[in-house]
């Protein structure tokens, strides 16, 4: 759906947002993009969309080569960049009707097949029951709603979604992580930038990692997390453990210790063996926040002072 | 595209707000002019405004003159500076652009929905600039003479109704060309920053400046090709018979600026990276 490849975008001669960068997004993919704040992720996403004309690449949507014929891709996808917008003196109605008469298909269908498209739309984001309040007194949750709204008026293929949940309350956010999932079980194909690590790792099947520009790595979740090929052995008797397993014991705080062991239904009969008694046994695993700490520097936003 | 823009023109309370304004200076000067009946002289004040005084259907004109070098060009720089940055600024540019809306598509819709702005406004003020004319000033006395409707043009020769409706079709159309040239320049500003304050003072800016060169001497090489040297040329729509140079020579610049400005507005939208 998405495909780039030696993708780079500079902003004058200082900056490089954006640096040879292969993304690959596929068909039916939950693609999480992650990465400190100005690594890049929100100007790769506009040059998808069109907006940002990168200095040197390729980028393919849908099939269709960007920026040239990005007009026939875009129909298509439904996206939502650096937060939702809409005027400010309009109805949220009012909001999803003008942008549902822009565009190429603009307006399809009679008044009535437009009105539905526009309350199914509400509906779905959960906002069915708004009235005339004009946009500029909505609350945050409200407008992100609306703007996720706007993003599936069409019912696209492709979702590009930067930051969905933002202004959510955990209810709220839940609400939108189910409806993602239905969406992409009835097929669509959905790009997510998050913050949130813990809401791309509950969302997405695959992640790609950006730091200072750079794609650093772009894996199926699964892999990712995969078991390390330690176990985490918690016991009460964590003297005795240590002293049965010692060469394979690679850490200990307290009664726990990281044993190299890729079994650990095996480690467990023979610590139950030598009479030792097992409180907790289970596969040690990265966390995504590992997996992205380890991977990423401090993101832009961080301004520590240079010392000569 | 051009209907959703002319939508959110006519939704927009700033700009109805601006056309109420702009018929209510008139109206003021129209209300103050009929009660005291105390008329500048002569050659001094606005165009039109001793003519009035005895005949009230020359009123749209005198109002025109009376918005035209201030009140009109800042609402239609208002309203064409926010044309591209205030959508940039609340964010709806780069939504509108992925929707896909595009670029020269929406620049488009956005000159038309500049020039619907002109056209409304002027018109708006010629027609508030009858009403209130011919209720506070009467018929004049081409009545009493049993001409109705009678007009002395400006050199003296009497106008019938009808040359008076064409003529003050082609003022209002000379008049909204000057201000599509205003709206132009505002437009291209427009896309150039993404404040909309900015764009708006910008062509203004443009505006005082051609209208503190126009008299000087020492920019005598320059004054013809400034925008508001000819400003005030549709007075000659009013001689008879109308004197047309002035008039042509007006149209063209503002034809130029025009074309040379949505050229360069069209040139730096297209290419632009849209970060806001």
């Amino acid at each position: 759906m998405i495909h780039t490849s030696g993708l780079t975008k500079r902003f004058g001669h200082r900056t490089t947002a954006v640096d040879d960068v292969a993304i690959d997004v596929a068909e039916g993919d939950r693609y999480g993009l992650l990465g400190p704040n100005g690594s890049g992720k929100t100007t790769l996403l506009r040059m998808v969309l069109g907006l940002v004309y990168p200095s040197r690449g390729h980028i393919e949507l849908l099939g269709c080569p960007v920026p040239r014929r990005v007009a026939d891709a875009l129909p298509q996808v439904g996206a939502l960049v650096e937060g939702p917008a809409g005027y400010p003196h309009l109805s949220g109605r009012s909001n999803l009707a003008l942008v549902d008469a822009a565009g190429p298909d603009a307006g399809a269908g009679g008044r009535r097949t437009r009105r539905r498209r526009i309350e199914d739309a509400l509906e779905r984001v959960g906002l069915a029951g708004i009235d005339r309040r004009p946009l500029r007194a909505y609350s945050t949750g409200m407008r992100q709603r609306l703007g996720l709204a706007a993003a599936l008026l069409r019912r696209p293929r492709l979702l590009v979604l930067d930051e969905p949940t933002n202004g959510l309350d955990p209810a709220g956010s839940r609400e939108v992580r189910a409806l993602l999932a239905e969406l992409n079980a009835d097929g669509t194909t959905i790009l997510l930038c998050s913050h949130l690590l813990a809401e791309v790792e509950q969302l997405c099947t695959r992640v790609g990692i950006m730091d200072r520009g750079r794609l650093v790595l772009q894996d199926s979740l699964g892999a990712l997390r995969a078991p390390t090929g330690r176990v985490i052995v918690d016991s009460p008797d964590a003297d005795a453990a240590a002293a049965l397993l010692d060469s394979r014991v690679e850490a200990r705080s307290g009664s726990r210790l990281v044993v190299r062991h890729a079994e650990p239904a095996e480690l467990n009969a023979l610590l139950v063996a030598a009479g030792v008694r097992v409180a907790e046994l289970t596969h040690e695993r990265h966390t995504l926040e590992e997996i992205v700490l380890r991977r990423t520097g401090a993101g832009t936003d961080r301004v520590a002072k240079v010392r000569p | 595209m051009i209907r959703v823009e002319l939508a959110k023109l006519v939704r927009r309370p700033r700009v109805w707000l601006c056309v109420a304004l702009l018929c209510a200076l008139p109206t003021l000067v129209a209300v103050l002019l009929a009660t005291t009946r105390v008329a500048p002289a002569p050659g001094r004040g606005q165009a039109f405004l001793s003519a009035v005084l005895s005949n009230g259907q020359l009123y749209p004109a005198a109002a025109l003159a009376i918005v035209l070098p201030i009140f009109l060009p800042i609402t239609v720089a208002v309203v064409a500076g926010d044309a591209v940055a205030g959508e940039a600024s609340a964010g709806t540019l780069r939504y509108l652009l992925a929707r896909p809306v595009g670029r020269t598509r929406l620049l488009v819709a956005k000159l038309v929905s500049i020039a619907a702005f002109v056209l409304l406004a002027v018109a708006a003020v010629t027609v508030t600039g009858y009403l209130v004319g011919v209720a506070a000033f009467g018929f004049g006395p081409g009545a009493a003479l049993g001409q109705p409707g009678a007009v002395t043009s400006l050199s003296g020769v009497q106008l019938s109704p009808t040359q008076l409706a064409w003529r003050l079709a082609g003022t209002v159309g000379y008049i909204a060309l000057s201000m599509i040239a205003v709206g132009a320049i505002a437009l291209f500003l427009s896309t150039v920053t993404d404040s909309s304050l900015a764009a708006t003072l910008g062509a203004l800016a443009v505006v005082v400046a051609s209208a503190v060169l126009t008299p000087l001497d020492a920019a005598a090489a320059i004054t013809p090709y400034l925008p508001t040297t000819r400003w005030l040329a549709w007075v000659d729509f009013f001689r008879e018979p109308i004197f047309w140079r002035d008039i042509r020579g007006g149209a063209l610049v503002q034809l130029g600026y025009v074309t040379v400005l949505l050229g360069a507005a069209w040139a730096n939208f297209t290419t632009r990276d849209i970060t806001s």
